[in-house]
């Protein structure tokens, strides 16, 4: 379980999260949701270990271990994963490269060639409906903003990740894509008990995949959480009730 | 994240006790070149050019541009030191302290790996030689320069200093003056060699001076890879490499020339290169400067026949005390000629990399066409890096592109990499790896796991 503990957060000594408090448990599906600018992707970040934000107060828990002062590889060997809003390009580093240096980091143990390792990475691009001559290029270097997030996938299948971040998974991409996204990470769920929080401005991914709780962010303070229903308040009446 | 650990690994840093055969007494005057021509048996003609280039070196002035060189002291140099009293054909027949630095740096292994022919120089002269059997029926010459000068005179002379005159500059002057050592590669007709050939130079000595002068021919339709690597023990004191390389490719022929350029930090690297390409040629630099104090080259093409191509990748990283002034030159003479430079440097904990380059389509050279791309990393505010373009176009129907970036290595790059699951060092490694992949990916193989290792080796624990 990830844990977070009346988390306090600035930046520029100026603070942007306050007192946050929430739990995402293995198999579940979290919504935190909230207009722009009221810190969901800075809760995304802060989860990640990004070094531009100052912890002031408060814990950070995953599986009972504190992470609050981890190094952000030392969170993703634990089994955390950030899929970005928006990913940078490292040009030069083969996607197909990065994608097996990924592999070979989590399954130590794993005798797999590579080239049946670029067999299974070029059938699940094809799933995905990605360019498999993307494969052959720098990571991210002139992609689109949806192959961007198709890339973020291809790292999730490839790692063993326990806990999903997905921050604005829907930008760049459209319906069709994000179905296949979440076909996807439905598997993981009920095959891994992956966890996962969505980080969203609309409600309108939960009718792909359906919450099992909602988390309402505003100026850096969570304001309500509840079920589902909780969506369809937001969305007749807005964030600001 | 991790805090800045200044740092800068060099693993070829040592050195064996010095034992010379011969070594003219320090400093340089017409006696000192007069015991070099004479330990070599040389004719009238070769001290006369010597002679003469002398003159030329006290009369030319330092460089205008790039780098300070006033701090050399050229009468704080040794110009000729000969390390043994032949050159053999089988490493276990070299001194055991000659023998025991080429096995450290791994040439014995290289050259039964994947190598045609070696050639390995230790301070002044050529120490060891090999040439695959198959090669040498075939007609190809990997000779020292010395035993070219005095088996092939006529096939030397046709080119020697035709293509660096001395009075090209005053480090080619010097190198023309007291030369010794360096490759002679002759390729006949149609013969395309297949495994590269490399030299490797080492200079052991306390402020040594090197100057080895290299000339390749490439007959018609004939093809080359030549390789040199050279690496140094780390003195307080400067040493001074000062070499010449001459490259004559005829009609159709092709030479691929690869450099990696491993100095340690207390040397200066003043080396003139230049090729000369008649019709349908092809001449490629890759050119890659890891060590020294301050190097300051530019491989240079001559496109004299039409179609002819010339090509540079150069790559420079520069860490801390380092100046590298590095680049590329093309000459387009003739029509439908293209060239392309593509500059990549990186800068680390104060080095100092600048691209100094020249492109130059002379009215005739019609239909010619020329791109250069620099591509600057700087890793930290220390550190800096320029750009000096010379470009001219006096054809108008050539075309001549010239693109540059600049970049450093953003926080949000090692955080994703990070986040990943990879170690700081090693995101930077990846980020690094990736800027310099578009010329790693043209060395052969083992030579490109060697430069990322190097590079990777050099930095490490440099960031922050």
């Amino acid at each position: 379980m990830i844990h977070l503990e009346n988390l306090t957060v600035s930046v520029d000594k100026k603070v942007i999260l306050s007192d946050i408090n929430f739990s995402l448990k293995p198999g579940q599906i979290v919504y935190l949701m909230g207009p722009n600018g009221s810190g969901k992707s800075t809760i995304a970040s802060v989860l990640a270990g990004h070094p531009h934000y100052r912890i002031e107060s408060g814990q950070i828990f995953l599986d009972k271990k504190d992470i609050t002062k981890l190094d952000p590889d030392k969170r993703a060997n634990l089994g955390l994963f950030l899929s970005n809003q928006s990913p940078p390009a490292i040009p030069g580093l083969t996607v197909k490269t990065f994608l097996w240096q990924i592999y070979k980091k989590f399954h130590p143990q794993q005798k797999i060639l590579l080239s049946e390792f670029r067999r299974l990475i070029e059938s699940e691009s094809n799933q995905l409906k990605l360019n498999p001559e993307l494969l052959n290029r720098g990571l991210n270097d002139g992609f689109s903003g949806g192959e961007r997030k198709k890339m973020e996938l291809l790292q999730l299948l490839v790692s063993r990740a326990r806990y999903l971040i997905l921050d604005e998974i829907d930008s760049g991409l459209d319906i069709d894509a994000i179905k296949i996204i979440f076909t996807k990470i439905k598997k993981l769920i009920s095959d891994q008990k992956l966890g996962v929080l969505v980080i969203t401005h609309s409600g309108s991914l939960t009718k792909y995949l359906a919450p099992d709780r909602v988390l309402i962010l505003s100026q850096g303070v969570i304001k309500s959480s509840g079920s589902a229903a909780l969506i369809s308040q937001i969305e007749s009446r807005g964030f600001d009730k | 994240m991790a805090k800045f650990i200044p740092a800068k690994k060099y693993k070829y840093g040592f050195s064996s006790p010095e034992a010379a055969v011969f070594k003219t007494k320090k400093g340089l005057n017409e006696t000192v070149i007069r015991q070099i021509s004479a330990a070599k048996h040389e004719t009238k003609d070769m001290l006369n050019f010597r002679l003469n280039s002398y003159r030329q070196f006290l009369a030319k002035p330092l460089p205008s541009w790039g780098p300070d060189l006033s701090k050399i002291n050229f009468d704080d140099i040794y110009y000729y030191l000969k390390p043994s009293d032949r050159e053999v054909k089988n490493w276990n027949s070299l001194p055991s302290d000659i023998k025991n630095t080429y096995d450290k740096l791994g040439i014995p292994q290289a050259e039964r790996d994947y190598l045609g022919g070696v050639k390995a120089q230790y301070e002044s002269e050529v120490v060891y030689g090999s040439l695959i059997s198959r090669l040498t029926r075939q007609g190809v010459i990997f000779c020292s320069m010395d035993e070219a000068v005095n088996k092939y005179p006529d096939l030397v002379w046709s080119h020697f200093s035709q293509i660096v005159p001395p009075d090209d500059n005053k480090f080619a002057a010097l190198n023309s003056a007291v030369w010794s050592g360096g490759s002679f590669i002759y390729i006949p007709k149609g013969l395309k060699v297949d495994l590269p050939l490399q030299a490797y130079f080492r200079i052991n000595s306390q402020n040594m001076g090197q100057f080895e002068r290299t000339l390749i021919m490439v007959d018609r339709d004939a093809f080359v890879h030549y390789i040199e690597g050279c690496t140094a023990p780390k003195y307080s004191t400067d040493s001074l490499h000062a070499a010449v390389v001459e490259i004559y490719i005829a009609p159709g022929g092709r030479c691929r020339y690869t450099t990696i350029q491993n100095w340690s930090t207390n040397v200066y690297n003043l080396v003139t290169k230049r090729a000369y390409v008649e019709s349908g040629g092809v001449m490629e630099w890759v050119d890659g400067n890891l060590g020294s104090k301050t190097t300051i080259k530019y491989p240079s093409t001559i496109l004299a026949g039409p179609h002819a191509h010339g090509q540079v990748l150069s790559i420079a990283v520069a860490g801390s005390n380092q100046i590298l002034d590095a680049g590329g030159k093309a000459i387009h003479l003739a029509p439908h000629t293209t060239s392309q430079v593509i500059s990549k440097s990186i800068s680390f904990n104060g080095g100092q990399s600048s691209y100094r380059g020249t492109v130059n389509i002379a009215k005739k050279a019609r239909n010619s066409r020329s791109k250069v791309v620099c591509d600057a990393l700087i890793l930290d505010h220390r550190s800096r890096s320029d750009t000096y373009p010379v470009n001219k176009n006096f054809s108008s129907s050539s075309i001549l592109e010239h693109e540059a970036t600049v970049s450093k290595i953003g926080d949000d790059q090692i955080f994703y990499l990070m986040s990943r699951g990879f170690s700081q060092s090693e995101s930077e490694a990846m980020i690094i790896n990736g800027f310099i992949e578009p010329i790693v990916k043209e060395l052969p193989m083992e030579y490109g796991l060697e430069l990322n290792r190097l590079i990777n080796l050099q930095m490490e624990g440099s960031l922050g």
